[in-house]
């Protein structure tokens, strides 16, 4: 789907800094809360506030937890220019080549060797202004034994704003680290998204992604890909949508497994309540022995489409790779036997859709978690 | 408390049962044999309204009520309850959730149902999700517990379970039939005596259960066709000895 980016305004929407993130507006407080930013930044190692062309707020409270705004990450940190754009290239599309030519900064978060991070990291990208472009650029780096999970939200402040967001993201997880990216989106339906990520994993350390978008959004495309390049690396993805009419997704995963040892897993539930969605998944696997296993699961209510397109590509004998796709309607025997329990159909509906979005698996923050069940609730009505 | 008038019930144009009656009194517990395949479980899926199966004649009643062509949540709340022989598993609802709501309005103390029937560390799993087969069953009571049903419908009771469990299940099954059996706080031995006791429907291969409920009478389900009324033991008995062959005469 073709994104007309010459609608956007990518230039003259610099915003102010925030001293204190409590006295932002109650608007954007709550926009940010759906993407799962707290801005009493209770239990929080760092939090991080991009809106629309700047930087809003950084801040680290942990000794463990660099963050900076790009811009001055790589005046501070000769080195650092060469993670940028090393996983992915300028030339990729026409989304890289213009956040290559016009970055609107973005984060740098560096977790120090050995830090174990208790309380995650907090970064909330946000497009304020109609009709705004926004392009950041986020580097992570997660160096050797550290462990650490960051909370990336992104949103518009106004449900019915139109915008375009392109992000690219870069991850480093260093020998032996953990790194858990929970990335939450709260769009619009006349916002257009273009994630481009890509990811680098050394011996020994651990990749888990957690996805969720539960709001419509007019279009979204990505397909962020990760490399496991040391041996015994594992990436392990989960994601859980819903689209409901008039949002397209086009959404996957990519893992390349390139040493021996490396194990995947890529399980997506997903909803196409009236919207469109396409669900992708990829692993490559170069050597053996790996792993690599791909899942995805699709309800279709009110004339959704879901089109799953798994593919699978080994290298190497040895290799085990597997996947499992179903796409269909709510299963009658399910809705059955909570019937004769004493639902009736929409009860019986609204609990199996529920079950179907879980997301226990992610182990995220309470509050967090309670806010996404309340956006489950709320994406519901639009389903029975 | 269940009337069933000659029922004839097709699916897709192929009749399985044909021309069943069967009355059920309050209190009374029907145990129903039947060789496999001669549609037992067709039944019990038409008395609470699953399974897509067409009546194509006669009626049900339900405590006087016709219920033939109500949905099953209704004959639900109207008190049928059924533990089934293959329940599907459910991704992401938790047993515990299940078996609130199992509870309808009423609040019931999960936990310690959960307790009596050994499954407490069951009550955060997905619902039947990589269950055993003996586990699946004592879930199944589990949900039961908590729905208290006036007529329950039980596929096979037996199946799956080992010879501990076989004890709990028969037991657990009684306790859903006759209510607690020791006198307690609550309920003095003359209130157990006299309350009123729930009817049951119970399919089964073994007889095994026979060991720990008592029935009022069994039938032979033979090829779609009901067969048969006499004390259950004596038709277990029979069974053993004749098999089901003897059916085919008697219903000829
Ligand atoms: N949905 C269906 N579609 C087609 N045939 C069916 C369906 N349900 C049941 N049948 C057939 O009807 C017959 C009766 O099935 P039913 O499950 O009632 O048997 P049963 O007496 O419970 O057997 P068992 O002792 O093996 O559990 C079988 O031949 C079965 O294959
Ligand atoms: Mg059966």
């Amino acid at each position: 789907m073709k994104v007309d980016l010459s609608k956007y305004e990518f230039t003259g929407h610099a915003s102010e800094k925030v001293d204190d993130l409590t006295r932002l507006d109650k608007g954007e407080k709550e926009s940010m809360k759906m993407a799962g930013f707290d801005a009493s930044e209770k239990n929080r190692s760092a939090s991080f506030v991009q809106i629309d062309h700047n930087h809003a707020f950084c801040k680290s409270y942990d000794p463990g937890v660099e963050i900076l705004p790009l811009g001055l990450a790589l005046k501070i940190h000769e080195g650092w220019g060469d993670l940028k754009w090393k996983l992915l290239k300028p030339e990729k599309d026409e989304f890289t080549r213009l956040a290559a030519d016009s970055t609107h900064g973005g984060y740098v978060i560096r977790v120090k060797k050995g830090a174990k991070l208790t309380a995650p990291i907090q970064s909330c990208l946000m497009m304020h202004t109609n009709k705004v472009g926004q392009n950041v650029h986020n580097i992570i780096l997660v160096e050797e034994g550290a462990e650490a999970h960051i909370l990336s939200g992104c949103t518009t402040t106004l449900a019915d704003q139109t915008a375009a967001h392109i992000g690219i993201s870069e991850f480093y997880v260093e020998k032996n680290a953990s790194l858990t990216f929970t990335m939450i989106h709260n769009w619009g339906e006349n916002v257009e998204v273009r994630p481009r990520s890509a990811g680098q994993v050394e011996t020994g350390g651990i990749f888990l992604s957690n996805y969720v978008s539960l709001k419509p959004v007019k279009n979204l495309q990505m397909y962020p890909a990760i490399t496991l390049k040391g041996a015994g690396s594992i990436a392990r993805f989960n994601s859980v949508i819903v689209s409901t009419e008039n949002t397209f997704m086009d959404v996957g995963n990519r893992v390349i497994l390139d040493a021996a040892d490396t194990r995947t897993e890529i399980i997506s539930h997903a909803i196409a309540s009236g919207g469109h969605i396409i669900a992708r998944g990829h692993i490559q696997a170069n050597c053996s022995p790996a792993k690599g296993h791909l899942e995805c699961q699709g309800l279709l209510l009110n004339n959704g489409i879901i089109q799953a397109i798994p593919e699978l590509d080994g290298r190497m004998e040895g290799v085990e790779l597997s996947h499992e796709a179903a796409v269909g309607k709510i299963a009658k025997e399910e809705l059955e036997y909570l019937m004769i329990r004493g639902m009736d159909e929409e009860e019986a509906s609204s609990a199996i859709v529920r079950g179907f979005l879980n997301i226990d698996i992610m182990g995220l923050p309470p509050e967090l978690k309670t806010e996404i069940d309340k956006a489950i609730t709320e994406s519901e009505k639009s389903m029975f | 408390m269940l009337t069933i008038e000659n029922l004839y019930v097709s699916i897709n144009g192929t009749p399985l049962l044909e021309g069943i009656n069967l009355s059920i009194g309050d209190g009374e517990t029907v145990i129903l044999f039947g060789p496999n395949g001669s549609g037992k479980t067709t039944l019990l899926y038409t008395i609470m309204g699953i399974g897509g199966y067409e009546v194509t004649e006669g009626r049900i009643l339900f405590n006087d009520e016709d219920i033939t062509h109500i949905p099953a949540y209704e004959r639900s709340r109207k008190g049928i309850g059924m533990s089934m022989q293959r329940p599907p598993s459910i991704h992401g609802l938790k047993t515990r959730g299940l078996v609130e709501m199992c509870a309808g309005k009423r609040t019931v103390d999960v936990e310690a149902l959960a307790k009596k029937v050994n499954l407490e560390s069951f009550l955060d799993r997905d619902i039947n999700l990589g269950f055993s087969g003996g586990e699946i069953k004592r879930s199944e009571i589990l949900q039961l517990m908590a729905q208290r049903p006036k007529l329950l419908l039980f596929d096979e009771p037996e199946s799956g379970v080992d010879v501990e469990n076989m004890a709990l299940v028969g037991n657990m099954a009684r306790e859903l039939l006759e209510g607690p059996s020791e006198p307690d706080a609550q309920h003095t031995l003359h209130d157990l005596m006299h309350e009123r006791k729930t009817s049951g429907l119970i399919i089964t291969h073994t007889g095994h259960i026979l060991d720990y409920i008592t029935a009022d009478r069994g039938h032979v389900l033979y090829s779609g066709h009901l067969c048969c009324a006499d004390n259950p033991k004596r038709i277990l008995d029979h069974l053993k000895k004749y098999g089901y062959k003897e059916c085919i005469r008697c219903l000829s």
